[in-house]
This record gives structure tokens, sequence and C-alpha cells, in this order.
């Protein structure tokens, strides 16, 4: 696998780096010296030279961050930033699918009464 | 159940100390990401999309409901209340803490389970037919074999750095259940006309970006020679597979570019320098490793005792469920029950940790305390009384675990996909919903009788999309997610790859392109009870694919 910074950067819109948090994995965007987990708050840049500095930096603090690479995001009129594609997307808001710890007592319930709704032969 | 001894649990005790050491320097800065990376991979540690993976060994398929009511404890107090069980009879969390995992690895292992050689380049967990010991069609049990195998090539110095990861199977039964003729080694034991047992190697097989089926290189091999020419297997992969080329150094390339009869001249010329040595077996030591699996002590009982004939006339639903989760026992009175993980609305492959702390207080009841996964991604317990299958129904139908569905086309095998692998290119687990939902007609679903559907999220092919009769698989184009369809692949002894029916589809259509491929089989079957498979076979896949490419 190719270091991201052997890497040509081409950049066609804004982006920032991010990565996973060492102790707990949790999804993290680098801003300043450091590291957010809203990408609200990360660093955004549309410069190639710029993008490389963030990302050096970033492989460079491999004791609070790994796998940083450099991803796309999309600014809002409003002033806000969106992941640029689905995988961004996921990896900020979670999976698109309901969680088993998130589905609730009524939920279950009605499931198996759905179920049992189908079992006539 | 097999009974570990004080050598095994010894060595899952030192690993977890090693790891604990490996966790404190990475987390203090003494060991940075690249060394750390091949010792987390050992333990089956991943970095995945939103968390580190831990994935948990569950050889053979077979778990103590002491070790299920861990897992839990696990999910629950590490995780995020649920694991995921995979197709390689693993169980996954999904969300586990690194700074966490050196006290999950302890809790584990004092159940005796690890995740020891469940990632990185080495053998992994070995698998089998989830009804080893209980099927009817078996010659004997498997685990014994894969018990064998397994304890030489854990730690085994020459084959942890092999060019890639290496999956073997075994299979002792009439019926392949556990996929063979896609793993990296099969062993399938067959009696022969003299009444000896010997088993069948195949090797090469394997999915991902090049898929082969594995090709037998010796018809017949006795008992005795198992590990040896096992051993002469990984030798000779070891030394000729391509190291330079990640896509191209499992053994299926190799024994592809070389041809099966090459290759099997090279393992030959190994295995006879080393056949008569120490790796001859004993019989003494199987029957020592036999000796360590106990068997419940089973009740002298008949089938179908006359209660159950009357509560399977009184509800039609428990009617439903038998003649779809429940099969035959090798003793007489006795069952094998397949407890459906593909709920309506559900991850297929998911139990959360009530449930699995459930299914443990019921295998306590009802199964001698024992549990099976299998790799459907569906859990089975193996030694129900048939006088309790009603009470037992119940007790399933409450936990969500008796869905009738088991081989049917909501059914569905799916690897996490891109809602939690960092691998893949789009998502596998709201298709298999969407496909479940579109189906959850109970009555249909059994109108269309067995369908295998496979997903996976990449070209990996975790979700083994190639051998499934219908395979999706997603791929990414200009950043959207499409899935290209397969058919007519299975993965029983009469293993086959599906063939592409032409080009992807888009996200949304996935489900309907199901329904017009499950309406065609409906015209084109001969009669009511042709299966889809055949129907394939005899009309060939061309309707199936106008059907599909007409409307769009």
């Amino acid at each position: 696998m190719t270091s991201p910074l052997e890497q040509k950067i081409k950049i066609t819109g804004p982006v920032v780096v991010t990565a996973n948090r060492v102790g707990d994995g949790a999804v993290v965007y680098r801003r300043g010296d450091g590291w957010t987990t809203a990408l609200d708050d990360a660093d955004i840049t549309t410069s190639a030279t710029e993008a490389r500095a963030l990302i050096t930096a970033a492989i460079a603090d491999d004791l609070n961050a790994v796998g940083s690479y450099i991803a796309p995001v999309k600014l809002t009129g409003a002033g806000g930033v969106l992941p640029g594609n689905l995988r961004e997307s996921i990896r900020r808001d979670g999976p698109t699918i309901q969680l088993p710890e998130l589905m609730s007592v009524e939920t279950v319930v009605a499931r198996r009464k759905n179920q049992d709704a189908h079992v006539s032969l | 159940m097999y009974l570990y001894d004080d050598f095994d649990r010894t060595l899952v005790a030192e690993r977890v100390a090693d790891f604990r050491d490996q966790v404190a320097r990475r987390l203090s800065g003494e060991l940075t990401e690249d060394e750390f990376k091949p010792l987390r991979l050992m333990n089956g540690v991943y970095l995945q999309l939103h968390a580190y993976m831990l994935r948990t060994a569950i050889p053979y398929g077979t778990l103590s409901s002491k070790q299920l009511r861990m897992l839990a404890h696990v999910a629950r107090r590490y995780d995020r209340g649920y694991g995921h069980f995979t197709t390689r009879q693993n169980i996954q969390y999904h969300w586990i803490k690194l700074e966490e995992l050196p006290d999950a690895m302890a809790d584990l292992a004092s159940v005796g389970m690890h995740g020891m050689q469940t990632s990185g380049n080495c053998v992994r967990n070995i698998t089998t037919d989830q009804w080893a010991g209980v099927a009817p069609d078996e010659i004997e049990d498997p685990r014994i074999w894969a018990e064998v195998v397994r304890q030489h090539v854990t730690l085994h110095p020459e084959f942890s750095f092999l060019p890639r990861k290496f999956k073997i199977a075994v299979g002792t039964a009439r019926h392949d259940r556990a996929a063979l003729r896609i793993h990296d080694l099969a062993l399938q034991l067959h009696r022969n006309g003299a009444g000896e047992t010997g088993f069948e190697v195949m090797v090469g097989g394997g999915l991902g970006r090049t898929p082969f089926l594995a090709k037998t290189i010796k018809p017949f091999l006795q008992k005795r020679d198992v590990l040896s020419y096992v051993e002469a297997v990984l030798r000779t992969y070891n030394q000729f597979a391509r190291r330079d080329n990640i896509w191209k150094a499992r053994i299926k390339i190799l024994v592809h570019d070389l041809g099966a009869e090459a290759f099997a001249k090279e393992v030959d010329a190994e295995w006879q320098s080393i056949k008569d040595g120490a790796l001859a077996l004993d019989p003494a030591v199987v029957a020592d490793i036999a000796g360590r699996f106990r068997y419940p002590q089973y009740q002298r009982l008949d089938d179908g005792p006359p209660p159950l004939g009357e509560a399977r006339h009184a509800d039609r639903r428990f009617d439903a469920w038998m003649n779809n989760s429940v099969v035959n026992h090798k003793m007489p009175g006795y069952a094998i029950v397949t407890l459906s993980l593909k709920p309506e609305g559900g991850t297929p492959g998911d139990a959360t940790a009530e449930q699995m702390d459930a299914v443990a207080d019921l295998a306590d009841r009802y199964s001698f305390g024992e549990i099976r996964v299998g790799h459907e991604q569906n859990l089975a317990l193996p030694h129900v009384a048939q006088r309790d299958l009603p009470e037992l129904w119940q007790e399933l139908h409450a936990i969500g675990v008796a869905t009738p569905n088991v081989g049917l086309v909501s059914d569905i095998i799916a690897c996490p996909g891109l809602d939690y692998c960092s691998l893949a290119n789009a998502r596998s687990i709201p298709i298999a919903q969407e496909i479940a939902s579109r189906f959850r007609n109970l009555d249909l679903a059994r109108d269309l009788g067995r369908l295998h559907i496979n997903i996976s999220g990449c070209i990996n092919a975790c979700g083994h999309h190639h051998v499934g009769h219908i395979g999706i698989l997603g791929v990414e184009k200009n950043g959207e997610e499409f899935y290209q369809i397969t058919l007519g692949g299975k993965a029983d002894a009469d293993a086959k790859l599906g063939t592409l029916i032409g080009p992807a589809v888009p996200y949304a259509q996935v489900a309907d392109v199901v329904e017009d491929i499950a309406a065609a089989y409906i015209e084109l079957r001969a009669r009511p009870d042709e299966l889809f498979i055949d129907t394939l076979a005899r009309a060939g896949i061309e309707p199936f694919r106008e059907r599909v490419y007409a409307a769009r």
C-alpha cells in the first residue's frame, strides 16, 4: 500500500484530513495541531499544498491517530460542512441501518406480530 | 464439547498477557502503528470505519452455554450490546476500544476463547459442518480432524507468515454443509468400497476478485497421513506462491498457474520426505483428541412422540417452523434446531447480548448446554429432545430467533459491507433488509423454496456472493453504489460459481431485480417443486437476464 505521502495529491474541491483515534478508533478530523471529532471544526482546504502539509502533520502524529487520509467534504451555503461521499457520511454518522441496541421493545414486538401475520398457510 | 487442557489454557493466557503489553506500548507511543498492526492482526483486531473490530474464533462452530454467555458479556461490557456471527464461524464485535481490548480478551480467555489466527497471513479458524457429531449423514465427527489440524497449525512458526491467509475446512458428511470447495484447503471424508475411510484433499479454492473452486489433488488420503499431507501442501504453497503481489498470493492463484496436477506433484515430492516421520499420526493421539469431545448422555427416546404430532396439528405456525428449522438427529427421539438470525428488519448474523444469554439458557434447558454456529450466519441447538420442541419453539419465538425462513429467500448471507467495513465499496445490510422485506410473506418465500442469496459489499467476497444462487456484489461507480448480479452459484458438494448476468444495477433497483428473478423462476419452473437452482440449470440464465434487463 502506497503511503498517502508518496501519492500525488489531486484536489478538485474542499477537503479535510481524517483518521481514527488510537485509543478507541473513533473518527477524528485534523484541526490545528490536534484532532477533533466534529467535522464542522476540522481544518478545510482547497489547496494541494495545504492538504499535503495537513496530511504530513497528521501522519507524524502516530501516537494519537491512525490511518490518516485526505477526504472530500461539501460546504453548505450556511457555512456548514458535510461529508463528501457516502463512506465519509457513514464514518461521521454511523451505520445507515438501525443498530440492535437502538431497536425498541415496541419495534421488536411489532416485528414479531408482523411475522406472525405472514405465517398463514 | 471439546475439553481443553492446561496447555491450551496456558497458551491463551500467555497470549492475553503479551497483547496487554503490546497495547500498553502502542498507547504510550513506544510502538508505532506500523509496528503494532501485525501484532494486533495476529489477535483478530482490525480497524474499521468507526472503531476497532475484534474477531473471535469459534472453533468448528461449537460453543458451550458458558462460552455464549461470555460472548454476551463481551458484547454488553465492551461493545454496543450485540455481536455479528460471520461466514467463517467467528463472531465479530464492531465497536471495541483498543484501550479495553486486553480486558475483553482476558474475559474471553477465561472460557478458552481467543482471536488468535482469525486474521493475518496464517492458517485461520478451521471450519466444519455445524451439525458435526449429530448429523445422520456423517461418517464420523469432523471436529476430531479439525482439532488435529488446529493443534498442529496453531502458532506453527513455519506457517505464521504465509504469503496470504489460508482457510481450511473439514467435512465428513454426504452433504457438504461447510462450503468445502471455496476453501484454500478442504478435507472431505469418504468411505471406499472396502469400507475404509480416508480424506479427499482439495486445494486452491477461494473467492475474492479471482474466484476458483478447489481442485481435488488426492482422492483418498489415509487418515494417518492427514497432518503430513497438510504440512506438505502448506510448505509447497509457502515456497512457490507469489509474495510480490498481494492479489496473486493466495494458493488458488498458484494452483491455477501451475495446474492442479503439477501442484499435486510438488506436494507429493514434499510429502514423500515427511510422511513416515513425526507427523504420521499415532492412532493413540487421535483417540485422545477424539476422547476430549464429550457427547451428551442421550436418553433412549422414540422418534415422533405423539404430543409433537398433536402440537403440529394444533398450531400451523409451529408446524411451519418444524418443517423449516428442525431436522433429524442421528439419535432417535432427538432433533437439530436451527435458530434463524435473519428476522425481518434485522441484520443477517447479528445477535444481541440478551438473545445470546437467552439462547445459552435455552441450550442448558434443552440442548445439553451446547450451541452451534453455521457459516450461513445462523445458530443451532444440536441436541433437542423432540418432545421438547413445542415448548422450545415458544421460547425461541419470544426472543426473535424462530423465523421459519432457514434456507429460504430471506435467509440471506451478507457481509457487514460499507456500514462497518473499511474495505467495502457499497452497503450489504440494507440491501439484505430490503430484499427480506419484499419477501416477508413466508407463504411466498416457501413457494419459492430453497433459494440462497449472498451479498458482498466488495470484491473480497466475505458474503460469498459467487456461490449464491443469486449473488449480489456491491461496486462503486462515480461515487454511487451499484450492484452486479450473478446467478447459479452454489456452495454444496456440487459447487459452482455464479454467472454475471449483465451490467450492474443501482442501489434502489436491487430488490426489484431479485423480485423479477423470482417471478421469472415461478413462470419457468417445470413443476412447483423444481428448485430455483434446478430451473436455472435447465432453462439457462438467458430468460432471467431478459426479464431483468427488458424493463431497465
